[in-house]
């Protein structure tokens, strides 16, 4: 306000707006560093020697650049990070081959076909949602060890296939879809299964990409779940295998620090690339979950 | 519906086979355990020894309610622990991205770069993010007490003592996630029609008065949304404590100061073999959780 009477009101205007987006810039600046900083300092570490961690001074840029972390976790057989390493692939892949799959079929069913109990079947599916997920902790548990999966990928796989939301979330998508095109197809004398793989799923490209990042981040992610079926060091996946990591060194923050790249890297690339798709995926399906 | 017409069959068969690989996941791992966390809930159990297990009736809800017994005092603890990350997080949860969100919504250049920026600790693991901060609080060695020193400030040991632990805790939380609310409260500042502010400027309403008369009212619903899908999370708290503090420092009453309750379940369940107490604490603490979300529902559909 000072400003103002001081200055004509347009140049005063001027220096207001300068001022805002000068303090808009600085906030955003310092917020930048203030993310990015732990990730710098994740892979400055993961090249440091263990005699450069406790040092008086604190190098951003390690002294002396040094793979021997890397090679040391990637060699030692009691935390073998490169068998975690594909099993976590192995286990992502697979589930969100077998997510996408079965969650469009579903999805389709309860958006575009009649049958009676469609509406009771899938209020109860949605129903559930509202439930907390401690409620399945020990009882799923038991049902994995009761079906001998423990120590099995498939008890971290088959479980993952209950969820509902990919169901709900393709049967949104399919709901939105205009209907001309399967009643054409259905005119023509297509059948159920032919409109659907021919015509409807075609069209659900960009949905089944965004439920596939989703579903990926999820399951290449999970920690808990997989920290309680798969207990066999061969079997973990990466996430426990980085508590398993941390138990197995003290104090070797670099090695730490290296297991942290190998787990993070992938996910970091792969935002890189999809850094828009996925920030919107994310925005859209919140606000609906 | 014309599909369903020229199709129709006496008994539509497809539509059942289109559900059916999901509904049977769904009843194994979705629906039976509904009831069975409430079965085993009634026994003392342990997976390794099923031929051991004794059917003990209420006696592992006893135990939760019985004051002055450990159990009571573990449980009753984690439950305030939880609560306490609750309340110390989800502001920090709902107010920082809600900021960040108002000042990328500016039509600024660069604000697609610093959206992306924000966001990205959100898509590394619990696992991750928890080991980096657990890196950068330790005592010895840690980035954050060396900066502290440098600048001539106290450099407490922030993982095994309080309030540091916990504040540790809210710090590595709100790091990593605030940048989903951030963009759920971006994309919904972006739905609000600029002319409304134009008009208002006309009118002489300063930028104060723009935002509580015009944002806020329109943000209201994913306010609240995003109010109570944080504290939900925030109840689900479990790796960071895990892998940062391990529940330390120890209450002299028992349990420890930042061990919340989905620990407590985790070691009662998975480091000790007692799957039915731990089935029972489950279900205590989703009858509270449930409770919890029922009384904003209806808090929610009153307002609209």
């Amino acid at each position: 306000m000072t400003i103002r009477t001081t200055h004509s009101p347009v140049s005063g205007y001027r220096v207001q707006e300068f001022v805002n987006r000068a303090v808009i810039y600085l906030t955003l600046s310092i917020v930048t560093l203030i993310v990015v900083i732990p990730l710098v300092w994740m892979f400055s570490t993961s090249f440091k020697l263990k005699s450069q961690l406790f040092t008086k001074e604190i190098y951003w840029i390690p002294k002396q650049i040094t793979l021997e972390n890397y090679e040391k976790i990637l060699n030692n057989p009691s935390t073998p990070i490169g068998r975690w390493f594909i099993n976590s692939l192995f286990v992502a892949s697979v589930t969100t081959v077998l997510k996408l799959v079965i969650d469009s079929l579903a999805g389709y069913a309860y958006a575009r076909m009649d049958f009676p109990g469609r509406k009771q079947i899938f209020g109860l599916l949605i129903a559930t949602l509202f439930l907390p997920g401690v409620m399945f902790l020990v009882p799923n548990f038991v049902t994995v060890a009761n079906l001998g999966m423990l120590n099995k990928f498939s008890g971290v796989i088959i479980p993952a296939l209950a969820s509902v939301f990919g169901v709900y979330f393709m049967r949104q998508f399919f709901e939105s879809l205009p209907k001309e095109l399967e009643e054409a197809a259905a005119i023509d004398g297509a059948n159920r299964l032919q409109i659907f793989f021919l015509v409807a799923l075609p069209l659900s490209k960009p949905a089944l990409a965004t439920l596939a990042v989703i579903e990926f981040l999820a399951s290449w992610n999970d920690f808990l779940w997989a920290l309680l079926v798969l207990k066999d060091r061969a079997v973990q996946t990466l996430q426990p295998g980085l508590r398993t990591l941390q138990g197995a060194y003290t104090s070797e923050y670099g090695l730490m620090m290296a297991g942290a790249v190998i787990v993070a890297v992938p996910v970091l690339v792969l935002y890189i690339f999809l850094q828009r798709f996925i920030v919107q995926s994310v925005a859209t399906t919140g606000l609906k979950g | 519906m014309s599909i369903a017409l020229a199709r129709k069959r006496k008994i539509p068969l497809t539509p059942y086979l289109f559900i059916l690989p999901h509904l049977l996941f769904f009843a194994v791992f979705v629906g039976y355990p509904f009831f069975s966390g409430l079965y085993i809930s009634f026994f003392q159990y342990d997976y390794l020894r099923p031929e051991a297990t004794v059917f003990v009736g209420l006696q592992n809800y006893l135990d939760l309610f019985k004051p002055g017994s450990v159990k009571f005092i573990e449980f009753w603890n984690s439950v305030r622990v939880t609560f306490t990350f609750v309340i110390w997080s989800v502001p920090f949860l709902v107010l920082i991205p809600l900021g960040l969100a108002i000042l990328l919504n500016s039509k600024l250049k660069g604000m697609t770069f610093f959206r992306a920026v924000f966001f990205s600790p959100w898509v590394l693991s619990c696992a991750v993010i928890s080991l980096i901060w657990w890196w950068i609080f330790q005592s010895q060695g840690g980035l954050l007490n060396y900066y502290l020193k440098l600048w001539g400030f106290d450099t407490p040991r922030w993982l095994s003592t309080m309030p540091y632990a916990m504040i540790s805790i809210v710090v590595a939380t709100v790091w990593w996630t605030m940048g989903y609310n951030m963009v759920i409260f971006l994309a919904a500042l972006q739905d609000i029609p600029t002319d409304l502010y134009e008009a208002a400027e006309v009118d002489g309403a300063n930028a104060w008065q723009r935002f509580t008369r015009i944002t806020l009212p329109l943000l209201q619903p994913v306010l609240v949304f995003i109010i109570i899908t944080t504290i939900i999370a925030s109840f689900n708290l479990l790796g960071q404590p895990m892998m940062m503090t391990r529940g330390a420092p120890a209450q002299p009453t028992g349990g420890g100061a930042t061990e919340p309750v989905m620990l407590r379940i985790f070691t009662e369940g998975f480091v000790r073999p007692f799957q039915g107490s731990a089935a029972a604490m489950s279900v205590v603490v989703a009858i509270m959780m449930m409770t919890f979300s029922f009384v904003n529902f209806r808090l929610f559909r009153q307002r609209d």
